[in-house]
C-alpha cells in the first residue's frame, strides 16, 4: 500500500499535534507537557503557554474524561440552548466551564461547531450530538456514566441537502467518481489549469471572493522550488456548515482540486487545516487520502504526469474562529498563535513556513474540480452574468427545511426563503454574524456578488427573535475570538458591549446608536484583519435597517440631567450593608 | 541619487528612495504621524496599535506597513483621519486601566505623549475598568498589567542572552495579556531588565530598585510638543482684553476629590485680587458659601461621584449653572478614586472596615447610616450624571490653564492652551 510522501515535518511546526497528544493522553495539558514541549523546541515555556492560551479546546487543568462542549451560537440559543444548558449541568453535576467534583465530566461554551441545521448540538470528545432536549440529555449522560463510549453514542449527522438547481446544473452536488478531475489534467499544461480557473471566473468561496485564477498565478510565478497548497477546512463563521456537507458527501472532490492547484502552482505538498470542530469528520478524510494514494491520485506521477510529485496530510486545529482568516492559518499551521500577519507579504510569496503558498477554501477546491471535469463551456451556463457557476448556501434558524441548499448565482432572496420554508420570516442574517442582516421583506436582493455576496450561512430569524438579543450574541463571539493583537478589535468589540448593555438596560439614547455606528466604522478602518474589519458589519447594518425597533428603544433627554444613569441602581451594590 | 522616487503626502511632493518606511520618510520631511508600536528597526513593522492609520492610495491603513514607493499617496491630516487617530487612542486609555497622576513613567510615557499631540481632554469611549493583575512574582521585574497597551515591542525585543523570550502574548480576546518567562526573565541582566523598562512604550514594565521618576519638568513630554507644527497652525495667541467686561457669577465645588483642583484654582496668586473685580463667587467652598442664591453663569467641577450626595450636588449645579466645566481628572473619568472600579463595592469596604490591620473582629462595621450619603457601585464620571459643556484635564489642571478657559467661557477672550500647560498629571 503507498504510503505518504510527505517528509516528517520540523518539529516546531507539529507543536498544535504535540500538545492534541498531551492533552488527549490525560484530558488536560500538564506543566511537565509545557517543561518538556519548551526543551525540545528550545524556547520558552510562556510560548508554550501563548499557544495553548490561544485555543479554545485545549485545557491547563482537568476538562473532564468527557468533555462537553455546547455550543452557543445564537440559532443555538433560540432553540434552547439555555435548557440544554440546565440539563447537562443537573445531570453530569458539572459546573458551567468547569468539571463535576469527581472530574468525570466538564462542561463548556463553544462557538459554533458547524451543526446549525440540527441546534441545539453539542461535541462530547469531539463526536457530534445534535437536536438536543433535556430528556436525550439525560439519557446520554446516564449511557456515558455507565461507560458506553461517546462514540458509540454520537448521532448520525444527516447531510440535509435541501436543493440543486434543476436541469443538470447541479455542480457540486451530482454523481461523484474519484478522479474524474484528476484524469483530466494531463490535457492541460500547468498554466491551461490557471487560464480554465479564470476562464470559470472563480473566486475564494470562503467569502472573501478573492480571484483564485489570480491568487493561483501569483503563485505559480515565485521560483521558490518548494510551494504548498492549503485547504482552509476551518469554517467557523457561526450558520456556516456548507464544508461539514461537502466534505462529508465528497471528500475526494476536494482533495483532486488541491491536486489540481498543486499541478497548476507547482506544489509538492498539500495540508488540509480541519477545524477541531470537525474532528469526527477525520477519519473519512484520512480513508480518502489513502484510496487516492492507492489509486495513483496521489503519490508520483500522479495521472501519469511524469514528474508531477503531490501529497496530502491534515493538520487538526485547536478552537480559534480568527484561524479562517488565512495569514493566522498559516501561523496556526505552524504551531503558532493564531493570530493574522501583516500584509507585508503575501501568502503566495511567502506563506506556509515563508514558502509561496495557496489558501483556498473547501468549496473553491471543490469548485476547481468541478470546472476541469465538466469544463468550462458547462460552468458558464449556470449563474448569473457576473458570476458563473452555483454556491452552496447553509440555511439554518427559524425555517421548516434547514439544510443546504446549491443555488445559482443570482436567485432572489424570496425564492431562497420560500424554498427553505422560513417561518415568519423578518430578519435575515447573510454570510454569519461577519456578514449583514438584510429586512426578510427585501425579497428582491439577490445571492449574487453584486449583491448580496454570500459566503454561505443564511440565517432566518422570525419577527418574535429580539434583534439586541442577536446582536449581543454576535459581539460576545466576536470579543471572545479576537486574536487580541490589534487596539480597534480587541478593545473596540468590548466597547461595544457595553454600549449594547446600556441599550439593553433602556439607558441609551438616539446619540448612543449614531456613536455606535460611528465607534463601528472606527473598527472597519482600522482593524488589522478581516475580524475587526467586519464585526461591526451586522450591528451597522441592524442600526439602518430596523430603525423603528431602536428608536422604541431610546430613552428622552430630558433636561440634561439623568444622563444614562440608575441612582437606585447604583446603590444597590451599597444597600446590602443595611443593619 | 540615482534611485529617487516622489510620493505625495497630504498633496506635498516629497522626493525619496523607494523601500523606506513612510512613518519614517513623513518625520525627516516635518510631518507628524502619531505611532505608538513602531520601532524603525523591527521589519516587519508590528502594526498592533493602528494609531498611525492614514489613506494610503484612497485605502486606510497603518502608515508603519507601508513601504516607499513610486505613485503612493497618502492624505495624513484630513478631519476624518485625524478624529480615527485619536480615537484609537482613546480607545487604548478606555480599554486599560490609565492613572497617569499614579504612574511612574507619567510626562515619560508615549500614549500619554499621544494623548497630548491629540488634544485628547474625554474620552468618547465608556472606561473598561477591566480588573488586571499587578505580577510582583518576577524576580527583577514588576509587570503592570493595568498600562500594558500589547504593543508587543517586548514580546519581539527582550530574548535571554541564549535567545529565548521572556514575554509573549497569552489567551486572546479582551483577556489578551502580555506573559512574562519567570525562568527566563530570572536569567536577565541587570542592564537587560532596565532594557525592558525602557523599552515599554508606557509603565507596564517595572523594574524593581530602579525608578523611572523624574522630577516635573525634566520628563520628555513635559514641557514642548515633538509634534512639528503643520503650517497654518496658529501661534501663541497673547490675550486679548474685550473692553469693558461684564461682571460674572461662578460657582465651584469639589465632589470626589482632593480640593487639589481648588487649590490650583488659587494658584494665580495676585491674579485672583484681579478675577475678583470681575466675578462673584456663587456657591462654592473658597467663600464658604452653601446654597446657591443665583443662576450662576459657569460651574466649575472638581472631582467624580462616588456617592448620592455627589450626584444630588451635581443635579443641583446642572440647574443652576449655565456652563459647567469638569475640572481635573476625577471630574472627567473618575480620577484616582476610581482606581477602585475594577473591584467590587463589598470588598472594598470588607477591606476598609472588617479585614483591615486595624480591625478587630466583631468590634467594626461598615458604616450604614439614613444621614450618611451611600456609596455608589462605582466613581462615575460627572458627564455619566449629567450634561458637562467643557472638560479641563489635568491633576490639577494648572491655573493657567483652568483661567484661561474660564475667561473664554465668560468673555470669549481668546487664548492659546500650551502643551505644557495641558497635561493629565
Amino acid at each position: 500500500m503507498p504510503t505518504s510522501t510527505i517528509p516528517v515535518p520540523a518539529s516546531g511546526t507539529q507543536l498544535l499535534d504535540q500538545l492534541w497528544a498531551c492533552q488527549n493522553a490525560r484530558g488536560y495539558i500538564r506543566d511537565e507537557d509545557v517543561e518538556a514541549c519548551a526543551a525540545a523546541l528550545g524556547i520558552s515555556e510562556i510560548e508554550i503557554e501563548g499557544v495553548i492560551s490561544f485555543y479554545h479546546f485545549f485545557h491547563r487543568r482537568p476538562a473532564g474524561r468527557f468533555t462537553i462542549y455546547l455550543n452557543n451560537s445564537i440559532v443555538s440559543e433560540f432553540k434552547g440552548f439555555e435548557r440544554v444548558k440546565a440539563a447537562f449541568e443537573s445531570a453530569t453535576g458539572a459546573v458551567w466551564n468547569g468539571t463535576d467534583p469527581s472530574g468525570l465530566f466538564g462542561l463548556y461554551p463553544t462557538a459554533c461547531i458547524g451543526l446549525s441545521d440540527q441546534e441545539p448540538a453539542a461535541l462530547i470528545n469531539f463526536q457530534p450530538f445534535t437536536n438536543l432536549n433535556s430528556l436525550k440529555v439525560k439519557g446520554i449522560v446516564a449511557q456515558l456514566k455507565n461507560g458506553v463510549p461517546a462514540e458509540s453514542l454520537a448521532d448520525e449527522i444527516p447531510d440535509h441537502i435541501r436543493y440543486v438547481p434543476d436541469g443538470d446544473k447541479a455542480i457540486f452536488f451530482r454523481p461523484y467518481h474519484p478522479g474524474s478531475a484528476v484524469v483530466k489534467l494531463p490535457a492541460y499544461s500547468p498554466g491551461q489549469v490557471i487560464d480554465l480557473i479564470r476562464q470559470v471566473r472563480l473566486t475564494g468561496r470562503g467569502g472573501a471572493f478573492f480571484p483564485t485564477g489570480l491568487k493561483w498565478e501569483s503563485c505559480a510565478r515565485q521560483t521558490n522550488p518548494v510551494k504548498y497548497i492549503v485547504c482552509n477546512a476551518d469554517e467557523g463563521e457561526p450558520g456556516t456548515f456548507k464544508d461539514r456537507v461537502l466534505m462529508k458527501t465528497a471528500p475526494g472532490l476536494m482533495i483532486e482540486g488541491m491536486i489540481a492547484a498543486g499541478y497548476a502552482v507547482g506544489a509538492q505538498q498539500g495540508i488540509i487545516y480541519l477545524r477541531a470542530e470537525y474532528t469526527w469528520l477525520k477519519p473519512k478524510l484520512d480513508k480518502t487520502i489513502q484510496q487516492f494514494r492507492n489509486l495513483g491520485y496521489l503519490g508520483e506521477d500522479i495521472a501519469g504526469i511524469k514528474g508531477f510529485q503531490f501529497d496530502v496530510r491534515i493538520q487538526l486545529g485547536a478552537g480559534a474562529y480568527v484561524c479562517g482568516e488565512e495569514t493566522a492559518l498559516l501561523n496556526s499551521l505552524e504551531g503558532k498563535r493564531g493570530e493574522p500577519r501583516t500584509k507585508w507579504f503575501y501568502p503566495t510569496e511567502k506563506g506556509f513556513l515563508d514558502c509561496p503558498t495557496v489558501v483556498n477554501n473547501v468549496e473553491t477546491f471543490c469548485a476547481a474540480a468541478r470546472a476541469l471535469e465538466l469544463g468550462a463551456e458547462k460552468i458558464l451556463q449556470t449563474g448569473a452574468p457576473d458570476a458563473p457557476g452555483t454556491k452552496v448556501l447553509s440555511v439554518s434558524g427559524d425555517c421548516r427545511l434547514p439544510g443546504i441548499y446549491e443555488v445559482e448565482w443570482g436567485m432572489p432572496l424570496g425564492k431562497l426563503l420560500d424554498l427553505c420554508q422560513a417561518d415568519d420570516p423578518h430578519f435575515v442574517q447573510i454570510s454569519g454574524p461577519s456578514g449583514i442582516c438584510v429586512p426578510a421583506a427585501q425579497r428582491d436582493r439577490l445571492i449574487a456578488p453584486s449583491d448580496l455576496s454570500c459566503g454561505g450561512a443564511v440565517m432566518v430569524f422570525n419577527a418574535d427573535r429580539d434583534i439586541l438579543r442577536i446582536l449581543t450574541n454576535f459581539n460576545d463571539f466576536f470579543k471572545h475570538e479576537s486574536c487580541g493583537v490589534c487596539t480597534p478589535c480587541r478593545a473596540g468589540n468590548f466597547i461595544l458591549q457595553r454600549k449594547l448593555e446600556k441599550i439593553e438596560k433602556g439607558l441609551a439614547y438616539e446619540d448612543d446608536f449614531k456613536e455606535l455606528i460611528a465607534w463601528g466604522n472606527i473598527m472597519k478602518k482600522t482593524s488589522r484583519c478581516g475580524l475587526g474589519r467586519t464585526a461591526p458589519n451586522t450591528l451597522i447594518a441592524a442600526l439602518e435597517q430596523f430603525p423603528a425597533y431602536f428608536a422604541a428603544k431610546a430613552g428622552n433627554k430630558g433636561d440634561g440631567l439623568n444622563k444614562n444613569f440608575d441612582l437606585e441602581q447604583a446603590e444597590t451594590a451599597y444597600d446590602q450593608f443595611a443593619p | 541619487m540615482a534611485n529617487t522616487i516622489t510620493i505625495k503626502i497630504d498633496g506635498r511632493e516629497i522626493p525619496t528612495e523607494p523601500g523606506r518606511n513612510l512613518v519614517t520618510v513623513a518625520a525627516e520631511n516635518g510631518i507628524f504621524i502619531p505611532s505608538l508600536c513602531f520601532y524603525p528597526h523591527i521589519e516587519p513593522p508590528l502594526g498592533t496599535c493602528r494609531v498611525c492609520t492614514c489613506r494610503i492610495n484612497g485605502h486606510f491603513g497603518p502608515a508603519c506597513m507601508e513601504k516607499t514607493r513610486e505613485g503612493l499617496e497618502v492624505e495624513v491630516n484630513t478631519p476624518d483621519l485625524t478624529d480615527t487617530r485619536k480615537a484609537l487612542v482613546e480607545m487604548i486609555f478606555a480599554e486599560g486601566n490609565h492613572f497617569c497622576p499614579a504612574c511612574e513613567k507619567s510626562g515619560d510615557c508615549d500614549l500619554q505623549h499621544m494623548g497630548y499631540e491629540m488634544g485628547m481632554s474625554k474620552l468618547r469611549f465608556p472606561h473598561l475598568f477591566k480588573d488586571r493583575l499587578i505580577d510582583f512574582n518576577p524576580k527583577r521585574m514588576v509587570i503592570e498589567h493595568n498600562r500594558c497597551v500589547k504593543c508587543r515591542r517586548c514580546v519581539e525585543e527582550v530574548l535571554t542572552s541564549d535567545g529565548r523570550r521572556v514575554f509573549s502574548f497569552c489567551n486572546r480576546g479582551n483577556e489578551t495579556v502580555v506573559g512574562i518567562d519567570y525562568d527566563a526573565e530570572a536569567v536577565l541582566s541587570e542592564e537587560q531588565a532596565v532594557a525592558a523598562m525602557h523599552l515599554c512604550p508606557t509603565g507596564a514594565i517595572l523594574v524593581k530598585g530602579k525608578s523611572l521618576a523624574r522630577p516635573f519638568g525634566d520628563r520628555r513630554f513635559d514641557m514642548e510638543s515633538s509634534k512639528i507644527a503643520a503650517p497654518g497652525q496658529p501661534e501663541e495667541k497673547e490675550a486679548q482684553p474685550a473692553g469693558e467686561l461684564e461682571r460674572k457669577t461662578i460657582a465651584t465645588i469639589s465632589l470626589a476629590g482632593c480640593f487639589g483642583c481648588h487649590m490650583s484654582m488659587l494658584d494665580i496668586d495676585l491674579g485672583f485680587l484681579d478675577l475678583i473685580e470681575l466675578v462673584d463667587f456663587n456657591k462654592s467652598p473658597l467663600n464658604d458659601i452653601k446654597e446657591f442664591t443665583k443662576i450662576c453663569d459657569v460651574g466649575l467641577i472638581e472631582g467624580g461621584c462616588c456617592s448620592s450626595e455627589n450626584v444630588e450636588v451635581l443635579r443641583e449645579f446642572r440647574k443652576k449653572c449655565k456652563l459647567l466645566v469638569a475640572v481635573g481628572e476625577c471630574s472627567i473619568w473618575g480620577g484616582l478614586p476610581a482606581m477602585r472600579n475594577m473591584i467590587p463595592l463589598e470588598e472594598c469596604l470588607e477591606e476598609a472596615y472588617l479585614n483591615s490591620m486595624s480591625s478587630e473582629e466583631g468590634e467594626f462595621t461598615v458604616p450604614y447610616h439614613e444621614d450618611l450619603p451611600k456609596i455608589l457601585d462605582k466613581v462615575y464620571a460627572c458627564s455619566d450624571i449629567v450634561k458637562i459643556d467643557y472638560f479641563i484635564p489635568g491633576c490639577p489642571p494648572t491655573a493657567t490653564h483652568i483661567w484661561k478657559a474660564v475667561r473664554n467661557l465668560l468673555w470669549n477672550e481668546q487664548y492659546s492652551v500650551l502643551y505644557s500647560e495641558f497635561k493629565y498629571d
